[in-house]
């Protein structure tokens, strides 16, 4: 890394270089000490590791559970953050605050919550069970757990810019004779979409990872309730860490496709937010 | 106002706000309850049982090794990230950003490979009489790669915006870069980084998916509250492991509380400055 523009700041080489030193020691070596452990693994054997059928299981589960939580919070996350943004009610700073709290709570802490509240005795769980819908030690306890996690995002991204949205753009279009749902279908929808696009990606990316909350609402049944990196840690408690190693792998790589996709999206909405 | 929008904004408000309580309100509510339903007495008795107790103190020494050293990172990063230009910004921004894309189970796992038994510096370590995967110093490096990104994003953004006008003018004037730093810098940054180590320290004190992959969850020894909570619950102990439980939530309440504050203080900060 070469300075572009000098300045007469101090303290850029000591700053840049503890930054590197740093990410290296606890990130980077670590990382790439697991990526070759991996190469240590014949292709085969590491094929037939991640395809086996309670691996793919848990892929299935892992991936539609974070898609349809990540989908769930990009429908409301859209609706709490026009609602908390332009419209006032009693309470709204405290709703406000509130929206952050599955980043303050430690996840096992909200994955007992939840695992309390929709069992069949639980608060919401005792009215479900009568109509048949069971949440807690189903798929769709870790489907209710991923949503809780990814729930801040949607609405974190969206909210500045919906913040700064010009309202004459707005005003023009409802002048011209648009009814308020085509006004937000053609003009706020348009370009709220990057930042939205980003919050939902941001969601799905961290649902894929989650771990703490899902454990205790999930039941992690094999081939049914068990998501991928439950499958690791199991793995592991049984000694075979080069199969947790190439499930992690598997893993990881999502994540690093994840995190292109979201550096692009973030792009494309810092774009399309200056010129708008 | 016309009905018709009126009728539109009343849906929308009670649509967010149930989906608020039903998946934030009712779970902080549910910790709450279900820890002091059998009385003040046994919510205190299950606080103080020694192996929790031993769990609370491994905490906060774990957190109070972290913080500090993510602390001196995050003011690192963000002063050659914010102050200055180079080649690779973007990447190393990336790099910060990593341990959020990365499942915290393989954040614990590549630490079980570096220096577990089978691992690379496995069996030198146990040649040597060291552990580090299984004991504490394991967990304290895993908490500190799951939680190294929070005081750092606090402070980026934040500091890119205050941009680099006033430390010239003080460099300029024959200030050293301490001084620039403790007399100019840390002022305007002062709320952000507070909320900054708020974040990191209950981040750290939570951290379940990392540090249950390397403590190998001896009791008393190398289980965090976290850790505790699922022990107790998984021995049915509910009322227990909801009171363990409730140390935390009680320190999210306190996040978010300085959270309300921080955007207070600062937004009075501008209003001050724009005179």
């Amino acid at each position: 890394m070469i300075i572009k523009q000098r300045s007469i700041l101090p303290g850029f080489g000591p700053t840049l270089g503890y930054t590197i030193f740093y990410i290296s020691l606890i990130l980077l070596i670590p990382l790439a000490i697991m990526f070759l452990k991996t190469a240590t693994l014949s292709w085969p054997r590491f094929l037939q590791t991640v395809t086996a059928p309670r691996v793919l299981a848990s892929y299935r589960l892992s991936l539609t559970a974070s898609f349809l939580g990540a989908l769930l919070n990009g429908f409301f996350g859209m609706i709490v953050a026009w609602v908390l943004v332009r419209y006032r009610f009693p309470g709204k700073r405290l709703f406000d605050a509130l929206v952050d709290l599955p980043f303050a709570m430690p996840t096992a802490v909200a994955g007992l919550a939840l695992t309390s509240i929709y069992a069949g005795n639980g608060w919401i769980g005792r009215f479900l069970e009568p109509l048949g819908i069971k949440v807690a030690f189903t798929q769709l306890g870790v489907l209710v757990a991923l949503t809780f996690i990814g729930f801040p995002f949607v609405v974190r991204t969206i909210q500045p810019v919906l913040q700064d949205l010009d309202k004459e753009l707005e005003e023009a279009a409802l002048s011209l004779g648009a009814n308020h749902w085509q006004t937000y279908r053609k003009i706020i929808f348009p370009t709220l979409f990057p930042s939205w696009l980003t919050g939902f990606a941001l969601a799905f990316a961290r649902a894929i990872g989650e771990y703490g909350s899902v454990v205790f609402i999930s039941g992690n049944m094999p081939l049914r309730t068990e998501i991928t990196p439950l499958l690791i840690v199991t793995k592991l408690e049984q000694f075979d860490y080069a199969g947790a190693t190439a499930i992690a792998v598997v893993m990881l790589i999502l994540s690093f496709i994840l995190l292109l996709f979201i550096n692009l999206s973030q792009w494309w909405s810092r774009k399309r937010y200056s010129a708008a | 106002m016309h009905w018709k929008p009126m009728m539109v904004r009343i849906f929308l408000i009670s649509m967010g706000l149930t989906f608020i309580g039903l998946f934030l309100i009712i779970p902080l509510a549910a910790i709450f309850f279900q820890a002091f339903e059998k009385g003040v007495a046994v919510y205190w008795a299950s606080i103080r049982e020694p192996d929790t107790w031993a769990a609370v103190q491994l905490t906060v020494l774990t957190a109070a090794v972290v913080v500090p050293l993510n602390l001196v990172f995050g003011l690192a990063a963000a002063w050659a990230i914010a102050k200055f230009q180079f080649i690779g910004k973007h990447l190393l921004i990336t790099l910060i950003d990593l341990p959020f894309a990365i499942s915290p189970v393989i954040s614990g796992l590549i630490y079980v490979l570096c220096f577990g038994l089978q691992g690379w510096l496995g069996p030198w370590l146990a040649a040597h009489n060291l552990k580090i995967v299984f004991a504490v110093p394991g967990i304290i490096l895993a908490t500190l790669l799951v939680t190294f990104p929070f005081i750092a994003r606090e402070l980026i953004p934040l500091m890119q915006a205050q941009g680099i006008e006033e430390e010239e003018a003080a460099v300029v004037l024959g200030a050293g870069g301490w001084q620039t730093f403790f007399r100019i810098t840390l002022p305007n940054i002062k709320w952000a980084l507070l909320y900054g180590i708020i974040l990191c320290n209950s981040r750290a004190m939570g951290e379940f998916g990392a540090v249950s992959v390397v403590s190998g969850r001896i009791r008393g020894l190398t289980t965090t509250i976290p850790l505790q909570v699922e022990i107790l619950y998984n021995e049915y102990k509910f009322s227990a492991a909801f009171a363990v439980a409730s140390l935390l939530a009680i320190l999210a309440l306190v996040t978010l509380a300085i959270n309300i504050l921080v955007e207070n203080k600062s937004r009075k900060d501008i209003q001050k400055s724009l005179g």
